[in-house]
C-alpha cells in the first residue's frame, strides 16, 4: 500500500526531499507501520519524531490526518482508510511552539 | 597561501567564514542546518577537511553532521546518544533527584590524530565517543559512574559537558569540565576519572570549597603546557600549574572576574583572553563597554582590548565556547557575541573588526588554520 505523508520543513530539509513522501507500507497502515516505514527510508529521521528507543514520540511533534489529531492515538491503531488508500496523507507537524 | 576557516554555531544555524592569511577580507557561506540551533562546530585536527557539526533542536532533538570538503557539503550521521546501564539520577535545581536525561550535544572535539574519531560532550553531561566518524557513538560510562553523578546538578544553560581538553604529549590523559559539577582529569584514556577541582570556591554551594558542584565555565591550556589550565568560573578566573591538581585566583584587576569564555595565544603560552561580564544575573559587559581582557602574565595583571569594539550602549554576552584563536602570525583571535556579531582581531587583540554584525545569536566559535 503507497501511504503519502507529509513532512514539517525542517525534516524534509534533513531528508532531502522536496513535497511529500509516497512510502510502501506492508500488512496493517497503523501510525508505528508508517513510522517505522519513514524510518527506513529515510534513516536520518531516527530520532527526530519519535525516541531512539522507546518510540514514544516527540513532545514537540503531532500527528495529524483527515483533520483529526491523531497524537495521541496507540501507534498500532489504524490510520483512516482515507490514509490507507493513499487518498489523504499522514502529515508529521511540528507544534506550534514559537521559536 | 595559508587561510583561516572560522566555523561559526548559532542559534539558528551555521556559518563558515573564511579569508586568507591577511584576514582583512571574508567570504561568509550560511546558514547552514537553517533554522536549527547549532551548539559547535569542530574540524579534525588531522585532517582539516573533515568537520563536525552538532545540530538540534526542541522539536526534532538531536543530529550530527559530518563534513569531508572543509564545509561546502554535509551528510547525517549518528545521531543514537544512549547512556550506558541504567543513566540514574543528578539533582535538580532544587535538590530533588532528577532522571538523567539526553538533551543535546554541547561540544564535539576530533582527536588529535584520528579524523575518525570524536568525543562530543552532552546534556545531561556525560562524555561520548565515536571512533567511526560520527556513525555510532559509544558513552564512556566511567565519568558518570564516578561515584559523585548523583550531586551534580545543572547550571542555568543545563547540565553539560562543554569543555574536552585531548593532551597531545598523552593520549590516555583529558580533561573535561562540566556546569555545574567540575572539572574531572583521566589518566587512562576515559575508564576512569578524578575531580580537579581543589583551590575552587564556589559560594552558591553549601560547602563553597566541595570537591564537586562548582559552575566550571571554561577551561584552556596550551598545548606546549599540558599541565597549565587556565579556568573561567562562575565567578573568579583561575589557574593550574600542576595538571588540575590545585587551583589559585589569576582575576587580579579585571574588572570583574564573572565571565564565560577563556583562551590562550597561540605562540604565547602567559597570554591568555577572556572577556568579563557583570554578573552571574547581568549577563553584559560591564558599564556597557566590549572589552577583551589579555594578561601577558598568566593573570593578575590584565590590560583592556577596546580597539574597534563598542564602548557604549553594548550589552551582548559572549558564551562559553565562543572565543578561538589561530595559529598565524601574529595571532588571530575571534569571539562570537550573542547579538549576532563576530569580531576578529588579526594582531593578538590588539584591534578588533567586526567579520559579520548580524549573524543569529553565536554560540559557539572555533577556528581552523589552512595552510
Amino acid at each position: 500500500m503507497i501511504i503519502r505523508v507529509v513532512l514539517p520543513t525542517h525534516l524534509r530539509t534533513l531528508a532531502r526531499v522536496g513535497g511529500e513522501v509516497k512510502l510502501d507500507v506492508e500488512g496493517p497502515v497503523t501510525q508505528g507501520a508508517v513510522l517505522d516505514a519513514l524510518e527506513a527510508a529515510y534513516p536520518m529521521l531516527r530520532g527526530a519524531i519519535r525516541d531512539h528507543a522507546t518510540h514514544v514520540r516527540r513532545p514537540f511533534v503531532r500527528f495529524f490526518a483527515c483533520e483529526l489529531d491523531l497524537s495521541h492515538e496507540s501507534p498500532d491503531t489504524p490510520l483512516p482508510a482515507e490514509v490507507a488508500t493513499g487518498a489523504e496523507p499522514f502529515l508529521v507537524v511540528g507544534a506550534i511552539a514559537g521559536g | 597561501m595559508s587561510g583561516v576557516r572560522v566555523l561559526v554555531g548559532t542559534r539558528k544555524g551555521g556559518f563558515v567564514l573564511t579569508s586568507d592569511g591577511k584576514r582583512q577580507r571574508w567570504d561568509v557561506s550560511g546558514p547552514h542546518f537553517a533554522g536549527w540551533e547549532v551548539y559547535h562546530l569542530k574540524g579534525s585536527p588531522a585532517d582539516p577537511r573533515r568537520l563536525y557539526a552538532s545540530q538540534s533542536s526542541s522539536w526534532f532533538g538531536q543530529q550530527i553532521q559530518r563534513s569531508n570538503d572543509g564545509g561546502q557539503t554535509w551528510e547525517p550521521v549518528g545521531n543514537k546518544f544512549v547512556y550506558d546501564g541504567v543513566p540514574g539520577t543528578h539533582q535538580w535545581y532544587d535538590g530533588t533527584p532528577h532522571p538523567w536525561e539526553f538533551a543535546r550535544v554541547w561540544h564535539l572535539e576530533p582527536s588529535l590524530t584520528e579524523p575518525d574519531t570524536v568525543y562530543a560532550g552532552v546534556e545531561d553531561a556525560a562524555l561520548f565517543r565515536s571512533a567511526d566518524g560520527g556513525q555510532t557513538w559509544q558513552e564512556l560510562p566511567g565519568l558518570r559512574g564516578h561515584g559523585s553523578g548523583s550531586t551534580w546538578q545543572p547550571g542555568a544553560g543545563g547540565m553539560c559537558l562543554h569543555t574536552i581538553l585531548l593532551d597531545p604529549a598523552n593520549p590516555e590523559r583529558m580533561f573535561i569540565a562540566i556546569s555545574a559539577a567540575g572539572v574531572f582529569r583521566t589518566d587512562d584514556a576515559g575508564r576512569t576519572w578524578r575531580p580537579m577541582n581543589r583551590g575552587l570556591r564556589s559560594e552558591m554551594l553549601p560547602n563553597p570549597t566541595a570537591e564537586v558542584g562548582h559552575c566550571v565555565h571554561r577551561i584552556a591550556r596550551h598545548p606546549s603546557r599540558p599541565d597549565v589550565l587556565f579556568m573561567q568560573k562562575h565567578w573568579d578566573v583561575m589557574r593550574s600549574d600542576d595538571g588540575g591538581e590545585s587551583w589559585r585566583e589569576i582575576s587580579g584587576n579585571l574588572p570583574s572576574d564573572f565571565g564565560f569564555p577563556i583562551d590562550v595565544h597561540t605562540h604565547e603560552p602567559e597570554t591568555i583572553y577572556v572577556v568579563p561580564i557583570k554578573s552571574d544575573s547581568e549577563h553584559y559587559p560591564p558599564e556597557g563597554k566590549l572589552r577583551v581582557y589579555r594578561s601577558r602574565t598568566g593573570g593578575h595583571e590584565w590590560e583592556a582590548l577596546t580597539k574597534g569594539l563598542p564602548q557604549r550602549d553594548c550589552y551582548v554576552n559572549v558564551l562559553r565556547d565562543g572565543m578561538a584563536v589561530d595559529a598565524l602570525d601574529p595571532c588571530g583571535v575571534y569571539f562570537g557575541t550573542t547579538g549576532g556579531q563576530v569580531y576578529a582581531s588579526a594582531d593578538a587583540g590588539d584591534s578588533w573588526a567586526p567579520i559579520v554584525r548580524d549573524l543569529p545569536s553565536v554560540v559557539a566559535i572555533e577556528v581552523q588554520t589552512l595552510a
